[in-house]
């Protein structure tokens, strides 16, 4: 990684680099290098039993690997001097995230792939696409799929709350700091406890303060995961519960950020309230709203806690999202391989849809902003 | 001039006004009793018994006793509090262990996210073809990266490295996680923190490094409690990550929440006090903090 001309941030370089401390520089790099395929060769022979000698773990390969980061890391300043410490703010993130995803990314093709129950003691088997032929004929999956796009569905609603509760906390009201912290707080709660103790204890058919709620209100025999439908509201609910309050937050900080002699210019032309909501503040937050629901549906995307422990999935799989399915797929059969080509077409499906979306986005904000 | 009755208009007027506060506030009210209920349930329900969760008497003091039932099978009531309890050591433990993973995951991700992110914006990179825009992409667009695309090769790879059920193998997922989050909250804040000081600071004879931790950190440094604020958070309520990747040793507290089925059906009682154990360090943090966690949440959202 080098840098270029045109910094924000000028710097002189002062002094040029010895041959010496150059030279010591690459040696020391080469050698971790070397180090690192070496042990990493001796690894794998051993595991294919091509040799005897060998570690039990790969984890000396991971060391290897470790010090041969911090020399590539430490030698950048050794070579290159000031252009090097520049270098240095990028590469630490930079190699830690290739590691950490690219890698185990090539890693789940090779996977994907192949049939590989980790309980067994064959190990794994390549067995080419009949994970995807096993895919494509799995109601499940495409059931779970469908689910996603209902769960995604109800970001509509869940925004137009966020907004409206936004616009309350926007208003002229005593102790804002208060209300503010309370609304924010389901944000804070972990989700597992709040899916036991809200969808278990408190949606409770027989003594949960909501069942007797519903009881009250003349629902007969209160039943929340009882039929496919009412599960999957009742999902939706708890989990729409737990995020508005982070989209609630961030159209509270475009509210507040609106400059307000448009606001007051709007107010003087004779604009009614209702007006100056749909003709002037919703155009002007639609920016910060995009940003807002692109996050919430990265979130909802990954969308899981709730649904494996409070219903794993039932009834029928009616609430399943794409994560607890294969979270359940792997627990019940331990079939890695399966799980993990699943785990990648839901990916490709992802990143192919939002690109989509942001486009979408991206043209109507213009669209719309140009008309203001 | 015609007569116009100001008097009729003010009142009017007023009578609306307090209409609109009249609605504004019930909402308001409305709202944060939805907020706030399931916490005072799972509150509430620590201290009761078994009939009077069966009856679902809700208002402590004058619909039920509140007794430590379910705070003394956690070994945290306070006559039991002094007695050896290997519940509590459990607890005790997971605890231990969500705080340390959740710190520390939070502490390196910020430090590699705000060097990364104050790189990128002082400087021009080129890696191959990647500019410093591509790199950005690169660090952001690992937040539509869903764990579980991750997590079987994690759970496989892991297991070749020995590095199920450790704290770092759990703390790499976590900084992982919550990296791109740091990202996008500093470059944010790296952006409004105007170049001339830095220059002026090389000027002065410091290096980048030296201008960068003297001069830039403690203007950021707001920025960087929020990015770590709500990094903890996101580190200490994941759940899905630490149910594949630990069994024994390093299970955090979501996991030991989760896992809580009896065969005899559930103690309540004892739930709600584990729930509440493990929800009251966040409320804390919440509510102390609360600043700082929307100035993350809102950095980068509003231009």
């Amino acid at each position: 990684m080098s840098t270029l001309q045109g910094d924000l941030l000028h710097t002189v370089e002062t002094g040029s680099i010895s041959a010496g401390r150059r030279f010591w520089g690459h040696a020391a790099l080469w050698l971790s290098a070397a180090w690192l395929v070496a042990s990493f060769v001796l690894q794998a022979s051993h595991d294919l039993g091509w040799t005897e000698i060998g570690f039990q773990t790969w984890r000396p390969v991971l060391y290897a690997y470790f010090i041969w980061a911090v020399f590539l890391c430490v030698t950048r300043v050794v070579i290159y001097g000031e252009s090097g410490k520049k270098a240095l703010f990028v590469l630490p993130a930079a190699l830690f995230v290739v590691s950490m995803v690219v890698f185990p990314l090539l890693f789940a093709l090779w996977v994907g792939f192949s049939d590989w129950n980790l309980a067994s003691p064959t190990g794994r088997q390549f067995n080419g696409i009949d994970n995807l032929r096993h895919m494509l004929t799995d109601p499940f999956y495409l059931n779970a799929l469908i689910n996603m796009v209902f769960y995604t569905l109800a970001i509509v609603v869940e925004y137009a709350i966020a907004f409206g509760l936004a616009l309350l906390l926007n208003q002229e009201i005593v102790a804002r700091k208060f209300w503010r912290v309370t609304f924010l707080l389901p944000l804070m709660l972990s989700p597992v406890a709040v899916s036991w103790m809200v969808g278990k204890s408190m949606l409770e058919t027989r003594f949960g303060p909501v069942a007797r709620l519903a009881r009250w209100l003349g629902w007969e025999n209160p039943s929340f995961f009882g039929d496919p439908l009412t599960a999957k509201i009742t999902i939706m609910l708890m989990d729409a519960w737990t995020f508005i309050p982070f989209m609630m937050i961030m159209l509270l900080a475009g509210l507040q950020s609106l400059s307000r002699e448009v606001l007051e210019a709007a107010e003087v032309d004779g604009a009614t309230k209702w007006q100056r909501f749909w003709e002037v503040i919703f155009p002007l937050m639609l920016p910060v709203s995009v940003t807002a629901v692109m996050i919430r549906i990265i979130f909802k995307l990954k969308l899981a806690d709730i649904i494996i422990t409070v219903t794993a999935g039932g009834p029928g799989g009616a609430t399943d999202s794409v994560t607890s399915f294969i979270y359940r797929e792997y627990r019940d059969r331990s079939n890695v391989g399966y799980g993990t080509l699943l785990a990648l077409v839901y990916l490709v499906i992802i990143v192919v849809g939002m690109t989509g979306l942001m486009n979408l986005a991206d043209r109507i904000v213009k669209r719309m902003t140009g008309r203001l | 001039m015609a007569a116009i009755d100001f008097d009729k208009f003010a009142r009017r007027q007023r009578a609306r006004w307090w209409a609109m506060r009249f609605v504004v506030y019930g909402l308001l009210i409305t709202w944060a009793v939805v907020s706030i209920f399931p916490l005072f349930w799972t509150v509430s329900t620590s201290f009761k018994t078994a009939p009077d969760v069966m009856k679902g008497n809700m208002i402590p003091w004058l619909e039920f006793a509140p007794s430590w039932l379910g705070w003394r099978s956690l070994g945290l009531s306070p006559e039991a509090l002094f007695q050896t309890s290997t519940v509590r050591d459990e607890f005790m433990h997971r605890l231990f262990n969500s705080a340390i993973i959740s710190v520390t995951a939070s502490a390196l991700a910020v430090f590699l996210g705000s060097l990364a992110a104050y790189g990128l914006s002082r400087f021009s990179y080129k890696f191959g073809h990647m500019r410093n825009s591509d790199i950005s992409f690169f660090f952001l667009s690992q937040l539509i990266m869903p764990p579980v695309v991750l997590a079987l090769p994690f759970l496989v790879l892991y297991k070749q490295l020995a590095l199920l059920d450790t704290y770092s193998g759990l703390i790499a997922v976590y900084t992982l996680m919550v990296l791109p989050i740091v990202v996008w909250i500093m470059r944010d804040q790296f952006a409004t923190v105007p170049v001339e000081l830095e220059e002026a600071a090389l000027v002065d004879g410091l290096s980048i490094w030296g201008a960068f931790s003297r001069i830039i950190v403690p203007l950021v440094l707001p920025g960087m409690v929020a990015a770590f604020i709500l990094a903890l958070i996101l580190c200490w309520n994941e759940y899905f990550f630490a149910a594949l990747l630990t069994s024994t040793n390093t299970n955090t507290l979501p996991v030991m929440i989760a896992s809580q089925t009896g065969s005899q059906g559930i103690n309540w009682w004892s739930m709600a006090a584990l729930s509440t154990a493990g929800i009251l360090p966040l409320v804390f943090v919440g509510v102390l903090l609360e600043k700082h966690i929307i100035a993350g949440m809102t950095a980068g959202a509003v231009k």
